[in-house]
């Protein structure tokens, strides 16, 4: 009897719905994340001391400030000064700059491991600035920022549960409305954990491949 | 003076990792105040050997007896009472890295002898003054040099009381001008009629203080004989082949 | 400035719910600390099914999200199991089930860090492996674990406030009951985070003097 609960329609049908919405969620913000994070902490390492320090700033705020506050702030804030967003939106901007503060250490500390030297000998070889970065410096960060990056990203498949606090209603959202209405509080959630875990390990899994393609042997110790 | 029971006997010790056959069918017998050094090629099984006999290695076959009586599958209470009778000095000292020289020495007294701390306390001053070290006791190992170090590891072994010591290359991760401090350690321990089997590189000293040489090849034991015997007048010629190139490089080691 | 004088009216409120979060975190951090050393000392010393068990434990509480955890154990688990725990009760349990995984990975990294040849030396000795791991390997790991658990800290205290979910009173909730009555929401939220942020400064900065007063000197594992 319990069992065949799950495979009524309605329900799956509103399972599938709040996972679609979820993916939605996770794709786009991760995205954004990983851009947003790779341009801050290029410019934290790169910039000048202006620069440096606003996206420290940035950093020290989006990583300060629990998500939740700032899924708060752009959805029932912003209306204040005349914006106003969707949940959805709300829920993109709000994972987005989160998580891209988080990717901007990863990518910081990865620029910084590569040693001057590796720089040097590139211009000394006759390297422009540019192809430096592009076959010297990148290729090194991006080894070293993987798995912390990667990481971020699993995270995210985590916290996009809570886009439900601002009502996106995802798939921890549909949840909620399928076992309060069911009382059937424990099996939902079991099955919408069981969902997020499937979803993390498989990332997590391609996170591990990914880096496993890229190894190079001795590479993984920091300068 | 040969005494009637050994100290230490073992007979047919044998390791393998996989299919490789680390140590193989050793066996030797030491009697009380004896000083017996095992020397020959790095991997040829002397560490094996010395951590077998105090099971941190388990051996695959062989029987130890300790003063006559034979140390059957020690486990639990019976393998802790035996460890506390046989002493180990390790090659990289492995003192206790958040522990002053004088709680190295004592932490064995309190809590595995179950002594009283100002008992305890009082015997480790005591030990650590034996090696020479009572100034330097309320320093941890990273303040102290390689051959200190190693001198605390002595006074950790010798306040456990133990009937047998045993050395794994005491002198090799040591600078060289470090390497006296410790043989002269070694050479009161030896006075004092401590019953050692230790293993070197340090053939000169080996020769000045053994009693007896033991050639360790691949695993097996190929000889064993006097120090004037083994060193320059071998029956087996690995064994000639490896002294000769030794007390080379060594001739004037012993300090 | 109309904002200000609510904001300072409801202080006092705010800064209460923060005591709420500090024992919220408090008490996680140290269910975490004790399950999470069991599991790191099970996971490096244990036979071949405890590693499996605990590395599934690791990956369950890894991998589900935090507030799908809390609405199971709230609404689901309590009724099956017939108990009747607060949310303040439940979401500490939480918070620190979670927390235990994640502690028990920056454990035993520290532990397996550690020489060999001190768990050699205390065998030597006569320790059994119980004596040597309480009195050798821990003191060492958990002063190597010190700045992973500082992170781990700013990262539970953040998470506590998804414990607004079930309706706990603490500063996330306060923030937004007061916002949605005053409909100050900007400077309310601004001041939650604030608090947080002031919260998480003072719990590292708190840990980094520890990290100084148990140092060990000369030791850099």
């Amino acid at each position: 009897m319990n069992e065949l609960f799950f495979l009524q329609p309605d329900i799956l049908s509103a399972l599938t719905r709040g996972l679609w919405v979820s993916v939605q969620l996770i794709i786009p913000s991760s995205l954004f994340g990983v851009i947003i994070g790779v341009t801050v902490g290029a410019l934290r390492v790169y910039g000048n001391t202006v620069v440096r320090a606003a996206g420290d700033a940035f950093v020290l705020v989006f990583r300060g400030f629990p998500l939740v506050v700032q899924l708060f702030i752009w959805y029932f804030g912003l209306p204040h000064i005349g914006i106003y967003l969707t949940p959805f939106a709300a829920s993109v901007l709000g994972f987005s700059l989160c998580s891209g503060a988080y990717q901007s250490e990863y990518v910081r500390g990865a620029f910084l491991s590569v040693k001057t030297g590796q720089m040097m000998a590139a211009r000394a070889l006759g390297f422009s600035g540019i192809k430096t970065v592009l076959f010297v410096t990148l290729p090194q960060a991006f080894r070293r920022a993987l798995p912390g990056c990667g990481n971020e990203i699993i995270y995210l498949i985590k916290y996009s549960s809570l886009a439900y606090m601002i009502t996106c209603i995802e798939l921890t959202g549909e949840g909620k409305i399928i076992a309060s209405d069911s009382f059937r509080f424990t099996e939902t959630f079991m099955v919408i954990g069981a969902v997020y875990l499937v979803l993390t390990s498989v990332a997590a899994w391609i996170l591990r491949r990914l880096e496993g393609r890229l190894y190079i042997p001795g590479f993984e110790q920091y300068s | 003076m040969a005494d009637t029971v050994p100290i230490l006997r073992i007979e047919h010790m044998t390791k393998r990792y996989g299919d490789k056959e680390v140590l193989s069918d050793a066996s030797l017998s030491i009697n009380k105040g004896e000083l017996k050094v095992l020397i020959g090629p790095s991997g040829g099984g002397k560490s094996t050997l010395l951590q077998c006999i105090n099971f941190l290695i388990k051996p695959d076959r062989g029987r130890i007896w300790l003063d006559g009586t034979e140390i059957i599958r020690a486990k639990g209470k019976a393998l802790y009472e035996y460890r506390q009778k046989v002493g180990m000095i390790f090659q990289d000292f492995n003192l206790f890295d958040h522990l002053t020289a004088l709680h190295n020495v004592q932490i064995g007294l309190v809590r595995v002898r179950g002594m009283h701390g100002k008992a305890a306390k009082e015997r480790a001053i005591q030990e650590l003054d034996r090696v020479g070290l009572r100034n330097h006791m309320h320093q941890y190992p990273a303040e102290l040099s390689g051959g200190q170090k190693q001198r605390v590891s002595i006074a950790r072994a010798l306040a456990m009381d133990p009937e047998i010591m045993l050395l794994d290359e005491p002198t090799s991760a040591l600078d060289p001008e470090l390497i006296s401090e410790v043989l002269d350690a070694i050479r009161a321990l030896r006075s004092s009629g401590m019953t050692m089997i230790m293993s070197t590189h340090q053939i000169g000293f080996a020769g000045e203080v053994a009693d007896e040489l033991i050639f360790l090849e691949k695993g097996s034991i190929v000889e064993t004989g006097p120090p004037a015997k083994i060193l320059y007048d071998a029956e087996y010629p690995r064994t000639r082949e490896f002294c000769s190139k030794i007390t080379e490089l060594y001739a004037n080691s012993s300090s | 400035m109309e904002s200000l004088i609510v904001l300072y009216g409801a202080l006092p409120y705010l800064l209460r719910g923060s005591l709420v979060t500090i024992a919220v975190v408090a008490g996680a951090m140290m269910l975490g600390l004790v399950l999470g050393i069991h599991l790191a000392v099970g996971q490096v010393y244990g036979g071949r099914w405890l590693r499996r068990a605990i590395g599934l434990y690791v990956w369950f509480f890894r991998g589900v999200p935090l507030l799908v955890l809390l609405f199971l154990f709230y609404f689901g688990l309590c009724s099956l199991l017939q108990i009747n725990l607060s949310a303040f009760t439940v979401s500490v349990i939480v918070l620190g089930l979670i927390s235990s995984a994640y502690q028990s990975q920056i454990f035993r990294g520290a532990i397996m860090s550690l020489p060999q040849g001190q768990f050699k030396a205390a065998r030597a000795l006569g320790m059994s492996d119980g004596k040597a791991i309480v009195l050798i390997i821990l003191p060492q790991a958990l002063r190597l674990s010190i700045p992973g658990w500082s992170n781990e800290y700013s990262i539970v205290l953040k998470d506590s406030a998804v414990a607004y979910a079930l309706g706990v009173m603490e500063m996330m909730a306060r923030a937004h009951f007061v916002a949605s009555r005053t409909y100050e929401h900007l400077p309310m939220y601004f001041a939650a985070g604030f608090l947080f942020m002031i919260l998480t400064y003072l719990g590292t900065k708190g840990l980094r003097i520890l990290e100084e007063k148990v140092r060990i000197p000369g030791y850099s594992a």
